[in-house]
């Protein structure tokens, strides 16, 4: 979408508009999710697709093995520090657009699990979209997630770059480690030098949504 | 239950009586405390004579930082031909956590053993492949230890 992102941003609203409604109606009715079912979350999205609460209404036709063929990654489960390179490899793996869904108690904050073995809340490795509660959530929540990342995936818009990343990520690292993010040198920079007001930008990931430029 | 049990207890015994330095007895169970030298040696000797041919679990125990000896590594022996369970004990202090392993008796105490270095940091010599099996490789300390805190030492960050 590189090309047709900078043609657009030239291009009179009303014709984006209306590119935006079908591009973003296309992602929206067919997210194929990647399976990352790490835990008792995923027995409960097992049941999502299965019969009584078929995902596959709302597009979520196949749960895609490999993460290259994937759109939205429901990290269903807990998380162990072990496994969290993995899960960044795998959401590396995922081709744009790609949104994360995290499903249950532990994947959002660590649930139940607060100890030296599980992260705690998977947004600290991947960029999370919608967040789901509960222990596990009931099918029910899974599909409404899928609706409200449908509803999201609406507001969006072509014009914005998806393909660009923020500079830090330019660096490069050995594949499978996940970026460092805290306690850095660079990050004591930059605590410093948005103290002196002399930060460039703003030290933070902006979330998808926060990054259009369109109005 | 446990008189067919003291036989076992009877039977290390007379074969060496270094062997059986404790018997501990509760709730129809009994436990023989064994010293750390003399552990394969024992086990061997329960498989090949009295056929307790399946261990169930090797784990290990950690008594506090204060308690000396500190670390205890259980060995729960099963007989599947006789339905026999038995318990063996080592005690290990914590400057010298070393103890042989039993992997040349029963292939699974392989990861058993792995985990029990893991978590409380006891060695195993002779082991084929002592290395961590469930904490992150490069995990820094043993996490099962009393004093080890249970959030760890620093929270997650990436890399």
């Amino acid at each position: 979408m590189g090309l047709e992102n900078t043609l657009f941003e030239s291009l009179p609203d009303v014709v984006t508009v209306r590119l935006d409604a079908l591009v973003n109606w296309a992602r929206k009715s067919s997210l194929w999710p990647a399976t990352f079912g790490l835990a008792c979350c995923a027995i409960e999205m097992m049941n999502t697709v299965s019969a009584r609460n078929d995902l596959s209404r709302f597009g979520a036709e196949t749960f895609r093995a490999s993460p290259r063929q994937a759109d939205v990654m429901i990290v269903s489960g807990r998380v162990a520090r072990k496994m969290a390179p993995v899960l960044r490899r795998i959401y590396d793996q995922m081709p744009e657009p790609k949104w994360v869904i995290s499903m249950g108690a532990c994947a959002t904050s660590g649930g139940v699990f607060d100890n030296y073995a599980i992260v705690q809340g998977v947004d600290k490795i991947v960029p999370v979209d919608i967040y789901i509660p509960g222990c596990p959530p009931r099918p029910e929540m899974l599909v409404h997630a899928i609706m409200m990342l449908q509803d999201k995936i609406m507001k969006e818009s072509v014009k914005d770059r998806r393909d660009t990343f923020e500079p830090e990520s330019r660096i490069s690292r050995v594949p499978g480690t996940l970026p460092v993010t805290e306690g850095t040198a660079l990050e004591r920079e930059m605590e410093a030098r948005v103290e002196n007001e002399d930060a460039p930008q703003p030290y933070t990931v902006p979330a998808r949504h926060e990054r259009r430029r369109s109005s | 239950m446990s008189e067919v049990l003291h036989t076992y207890v009877e039977a290390l015994r007379s074969k060496n009586a270094g062997w059986v330095l404790e018997i501990i007895e509760a709730h129809g169970e009994v436990s023989v405390v064994v010293p750390r030298e003399a552990i394969a040696d024992a086990c061997g000797f329960l498989r090949e004579e009295h056929g307790f041919d399946m261990l169930v679990d090797l784990c290990g125990a950690d008594r506090g930082p204060e308690e000396e000896p500190r670390f205890v590594v259980n060995y729960h022996l099963f007989s599947t031909k006789h339905h026999n369970r038995i318990r063996l004990k080592v005690r290990l202090s914590e400057d010298d956590p070393h103890v042989e392993s039993v992997t040349r008796v029963w292939k699974t105490a392989n990861w058993h053993e792995r985990e029990t270095f893991d978590l409380f940091g006891v060695i195993f010599d002779g082991h084929p492949d002592l290395r961590r099996i469930l904490l992150p490789s490069d995990f820094d300390g043993h996490a099962l230890r009393k004093d080890y805190p249970l959030r760890g030492y620093e929270p997650y960050s990436l890399n």
